[in-house]
């Protein structure tokens, strides 16, 4: 059974040949078999990772490294292409290849009304994208991490800019890519520096020898890695793409912008967190960073009215969280929330994408309401994916984001009160977006005088190509939409119970017990969460008792309040602010674009008259200068001989006085 | 042999191919020569390092104390191998484009090859100096014959630049030869003149050599020539140009400049380096202002080089290697551009980003390889210019010759995220968006064009995943010189 490790490698080849296999023969390939090479695939990477999955779970079990060949190999270092399987990677493997397979299914159905070459282009582009997140997570090195790293990036950035003849969408997937990049200049600084004290830059070997290093070097390389981690995971000040890449068919964002890729940055300082754990101000840096970022964005998102929209936010807002565990040392709560959330959000946004189906390619809220009585199953699903996020018991999102905000209060109560109160206004904005799509009265204009109306507005068939849908009634979905809504509704509703708090029944967290051997080496206690214990139980049940009131009260009170009455009318005044995401993207016009671009049009000018200019003149000197020259061959024989005396004498004179 | 015949297939195909008066019969001809000497370069790869078939040595100019020594080690070959691979894509490429007397223009371009061929391999500095020129004056032609609107004014800043340089690289040699005891312009008498100067001759020879390979690369400021010549040559002369001849003057310092005078490299290390971080950015933020997609390419491929140059100083032998295999990528890339743009150029007649837009609708084929060749432009992981740009900036941050490594690392590295945002804006706004009345028009790529740059993605692939072929090909110079630098460490 031992050589299923050794098989690793199938797991990221087989999305890979889907990828080639659809993106080479396209033209030729008809819909259906398409979706079944792009999904297949999917589907037995994910078998394959169940069986190393088990494989791993035996108790004892350690880390285990495939090395394929030789990458890079130059002098002392030396950059195998590995793969590493331990705990930690087997559990994204599953979350990959899993979720990952619900979306594909999802999106044989959704990307349906494209033509075929573009049917099997998507799906071209998400095996690609599977292949990279495997390679990001299974890279037993850091530039294995990174060539996943980038990978997805690429595939964001295609998928993002799918529709290309829409320039806004292209606009949108620039700027995730190159904010993305900002990011990997400080991941690929910090790899150097790894480089140049460790001498390697995988994990086993740095990991191992941190013990000699400065702690002022250390710091260097968890803040420049979280620099990284700050633009895929999108955080503040990096965070402003991802709002703008709900330009890309819905699954994408379910897949990528959700409950994958944008949880890169937070699997790699889990990886890394032997050394993010050495360094206190790294880690005050990152808590610090999440708790704004979750925030902020939660603030942005209850004044948004682009269904997408709010979901992005609060996958922002998400992600902070799960960097708050990361700073005050929670990593399994942190991987928890990975998680939990890949579930929860990728159900909110398969949900909102059977919603946007179902109202023709509408994303606006305030057009949508009392969909529940068109839509059951989605209506349900959606409602537990609502009370997953907001952190009601016992759905999943109550346990992981408690487990973080409790070790956050073991380091300062500060840090707990801004976390509630972002719990708070996540439950505030999901049921002000639940209320306003599925309950009250259905606000939807004629589907297919809108629908054309889109049409003309974006150049091409509306958002999510479904603009010329032209039906009546909003309808349910088919059930290859229908089905993944399901499976994630009920992984949504008892993931939470893989992490129960040690303060209610010790010993039955399955998680942590689970990536003990990866996580809690540095802690050196085989402990729920890691910094979980510094308060008593007592108190720990006192504060998930009133997290959880909170956010029932909330959810309670904006799901009434918003179905009766719908936030329909512009925002003014404060709301208004919000509204407009508190004029970021604005202020970094200001800051950084238009000053980049006055420099380039003066380094334009320079290019042209000073250094272009010194060089025409010189140019034209020489011209001058061997027009006067030429006078002197006059052809007058008297003139050159007194030319050659004066030449003899120079050089006689020369000889004389200098050539000693 | 195997060097004889690199240099003398072209050579003579060459000279013949002027007598050729057929446009069609010159143009096959000039293909099957390319052909030919790629085959030969091939073979010429699975020799070992001593085997005699990689040396040829012949009395040349004995008064004079010039033999006519060729060979090919780690850096011939990567470099040898350069312009076997990309004068026949060349030419498969820019099958379609027509010359007025078209065999004049393929004699010349063959007599290019010839004289490139004979710089890389040639081990006497005269010799080498002889070849130099055999490479450059047909290139004179080619640009004031079949150039643009303003080829004349561009030829003659283009020979002014680079004859300035040859004539100081020419003083410079020819001072070292009388410093020789024996007075030998042999590579290996030249290695070892260093040890009867002082520092400050070093440096000053260090400055005569240098300044031919600068501008030949180009390095800021020496680089004005360069967006102005290759818009106006005609786009196989580009080609040329910039997937090989640029490669001279990185090739000239590993070669005829670092370990001749080491001192002179230690010594202005610094100086040089701040040119070429400053240089990089200067570009990268130039290439985004750029219009005409040839000037865009310029530009960014000045930010390319000047990396190599980086880290050339910072004598490092990660950051050699990462020189070695970056100049062939460097040139099989920047070929692929060129490739898309003469496509684009021959279809709409245009080359202006603003007047296109659109045309992955009409030729989704074309797209999606220049994606590809873009991405590796970009550096993306997987591809050939990732492990070449991995390897230089670790060779820069790693390096030992100066203190202000991390300072080059951090600032040159800006021009990572710069060179996504100019080739990303070109991508979106030729390829994608709507099409206008112009490129409605368009039409697909054409099977000579696809398969030519089908194998330069094939290669920008291979290498990106599996490199260490690539590396261990130029390995024993980047060792043999960099012993030869660190004499006195």
């Amino acid at each position: 059974m031992n050589n299923i490790i050794q098989l690793v490698w199938l797991i990221p080849v087989l999305p890979l040949a889907g990828f080639l296999l659809n993106g080479l023969f396209r033209n030729h390939l008809s819909k259906s078999l398409t979706g079944i090479i792009g999904s297949g695939t999917v589907l037995a990477s994910f078998v394959i990772s169940v069986l190393i999955f088990l494989q791993v779970k035996q108790p004892g079990f350690h880390g285990e490294t495939v090395t394929l060949f030789d990458f890079i190999s130059v002098g002392k270092l030396s950059i195998p292409f590995a793969f590493l399987v331990d705990q930690l990677s087997a559990l994204f493997l599953l979350i990959i290849t899993g979720v990952g397979f619900l979306i594909h299914l999802y999106s044989t159905s959704y990307m349906h009304e494209e033509e075929a070459p573009h049917f099997a282009r998507y799906f071209a582009y998400l095996n690609l994208f599977v292949f990279s997140m495997l390679l990001l997570v299974l890279g037993a090195n850091f530039i294995i991490l990174f060539i996943g790293w980038e990978g997805v990036g690429l595939c964001s950035y295609l998928l993002i800019g799918y529709w290309f003849k829409n320039m806004d969408y292209g606009n949108a997937a620039k700027k995730a890519f190159i904010m993305n990049r900002i990011g990997d200049l400080g991941f690929l600084i910090a790899v150097f520096l790894m480089i140049n004290t460790f001498g390697s830059v995988s994990f086993a070997e740095v990991f191992a020898h941190t013990g000699g290093v400065k702690a002022g070097v250390v710091t260097a390389i968890t803040l420049l890695l979280f620099v990284g981690a700050t633009g895929k995971s999108a955080q503040i000040p990096l965070y402003t793409w991802l709002p703008d890449a709900m330009a890309g068919p819905t699954p994408v964002s379910a897949l990528i912008h959700a409950a994958t890729m944008v949880t890169a940055g937070i699997y790699m300082i889990t990886r890394s967190h032997v050394l993010f754990s050495l360094t206190p101000i790294t880690q005050n840096v990152i808590t610090v960073i999440g708790l704004a970022t979750a925030l902020l964005a939660a603030t942005i998102a209850l004044k948004q009215n682009d269904i997408k929209k709010v979901l992005a936010y609060s996958t922002v807002s998400q992600l902070g969280y799960m960097f708050i565990g990361l700073g005050v040392g929670a990593y399994t709560g942190a991987v928890f929330h990975v998680m939990t959330h890949a579930f929860f959000k990728a159900l909110l946004f398969l949900g909102a994408g059977s919603v946007i189906h179902a109202m023709g390619g509408e994303q606006d809220m305030r057009k949508m309401g009392g969909l529940k009585k068109w839509m059951p199953i989605t209506n349900i699903t959606f409602l537990v994916g609502c009370i997953a996020i907001a952190g009601i018991p016992p759905f999943s999102g109550f346990f992981s984001k408690d487990e973080i905000l409790s070790a956050a209060f073991g380091k300062s109560p500060v840090y707990y009160a801004i976390g509630l109160f972002t719990a708070a206004l996540t439950a505030f904005y999901m049921f002000r977006l639940y209320a306003t799509t599925f309950q009250g009265q259905y606000r939807g204009v004629n589907n297919t005088v809108h629908g054309g109306e889109d049409a003309a507005d974006t150049g091409h068939g509306g958002h999510d190509a479904h603009g010329g849908h032209g039906h009546g009634l909003p309808h349910e979905s088919p059930s290859a939409i229908t089905i993944p809504l399901i499976v994630l509704a009920i992984l949504a509703a008892v993931s939470g119970f893989l992490g129960i708090p040690e303060a209610i029944k010790p010993d039955s967290h399955w998680l942590a017990n689970f990536l003990a051997p990866v996580v809690s080496g540095t802690e050196g206690a085989n402990l729920p969460a890691a910094a979980g214990h510094e308060i008593s139980n007592g108190t720990e049940i006192g504060l998930m008792v009133a997290s959880a009131l909170l956010a029932i009260v909330v959810s309670l009170w904006a799901g009434m309040k918003f179905s009766k009455k719908p936030d329909l009318g512009e925002a003014t005044g404060f709301g208004k602010v919000l509204a407009n995401k508190w004029y970021v993207d604005e202020l970094y016009g200001v800051i950084i674009l238009k000053p980049l671009s006055a420099i380039e049009s003066m380094l334009q000018w320079i290019d042209k008259y000073v250094i272009d200019g010194i060089v025409n003149g010189i140019g034209r000197l020489v011209q001058y200068g061997s027009r006067q020259l030429r006078l002197v061959q006059s052809g007058q024989v008297g003139g050159y001989v007194l030319l050659m005396v004066v030449g003899i004498l120079v050089l006689f004179l020369v000889e004389l006085f200098v050539k000693k | 042999m195997i060097p004889v015949l690199l240099i003398v297939i072209p050579l003579v195909t060459g000279l013949i191919g002027f007598l050729i008066k057929s446009d069609n019969g010159a143009r096959g001809w000039a293909l099957l020569s390319s052909v030919l000497t790629l085959i030969v370069a091939l073979a010429g790869l699975g020799l070992a390092k001593d085997s005699p078939l990689l040396h040829a040595d012949a009395q040349w100019l004995p008064e004079l104390g010039s033999r006519m020594t060729v060979g090919l080690d780690g850096l011939g070959k990567v470099l040898g191998l350069l312009t076997a691979v990309c004068f026949p894509l060349i030419f498969v490429a820019t099958w379609r484009d027509s010359y007025k007397k078209s065999w004049n223009f393929y004699a010349l371009m063959l007599l290019s090859q010839a004289g490139l061929m004979g710089v890389f391999m040639a081990y006497d500095a005269l010799l080498f100096y002889f070849f130099w020129e055999l490479a450059l004056i047909p290139v004179y032609f080619l640009c004031s014959q079949w150039g643009g609107e303003r080829r004349i004014a561009a030829t003659f800043k283009f020979f002014v630049y680079t004859f300035t340089g040859s004539l100081l690289m020419l003083v410079g040699i020819i001072w070292l030869w009388s410093r020789t005891p024996d007075h030998s312009f042999s590579l290996q008498a030249f290695y070892d003149v260093h040890n009867h100067m002082n520092g400050g001759e070093q440096g000053f020879i260090f400055w005569l050599l240098f300044l031919a390979f600068a501008i030949k690369m180009p390095i800021w400021p020496l680089h004005t020539w360069q967006p102005e010549t290759y818009e106006q040559s005609p786009t196989a002369t580009t080609m040329v140009l910039s997937a090989v001849m640029v490669k001279m003057g990185v090739f000239g310092v590993i070669r005829w400049v670092a370990p001749v005078v080491p001192g002179g490299f230690w010594q202005w290390g610094d100086l040089v380096s701040f040119c070429c971080m400053f240089g990089m950015i200067y570009a990268s933020l130039l290439a985004i202002k750029q219009d005409d997609l040839k000037r865009l390419i310029a530009y960014s491929s000045i930010a390319h080089i000047g990396l190599m140059c980086l880290a050339l100083f910072a004598i490092d032998k990660t950051g050699w290697q990462g020189v070695m295999i970056q100049m062939f990528n460097h040139g099989i890339n920047i070929l692929g551009m060129w490739i898309v743009v003469d496509l684009i150029e021959r279809q709409f007649g245009t080359r202006k980003i603003s007047e296109l837009g659109g045309i992955a609708q009409k030729a989704p084929g074309l797209t999606i390889l220049l994606v590809i060749v873009a991405l590796a432009n970009v550096a993306l992981p997987l591809t050939n210019a990732f492990v070449g740009e991995f390897l230089l900036f670790t060779g820069v941050f790693t390096s030992t010759a100066t203190q202000y490594n991390v300072v080059y690392t951090v600032i040159s590295g800006l021009s990572i995220i710069l060179g996504a945002v100019y080739t990303l804006n070109m991508i979106q706004r030729v390829f994608y968006g709507n099409t206008n009345t112009l490129t409605a028009q368009g039409t697909d790529i054409k099977l000579n064009e696809k398969l030519a740059l089908a194998a330069i993605v094939v290669l920008i692939l291979v290498i990106g995943v599996y490199p260490k072929p690539m590396l261990q090909l130029g390995q024993d110079t980047v060792d043999q010189v960099l012993s030869r630098i660190n004499y006195k460490l």
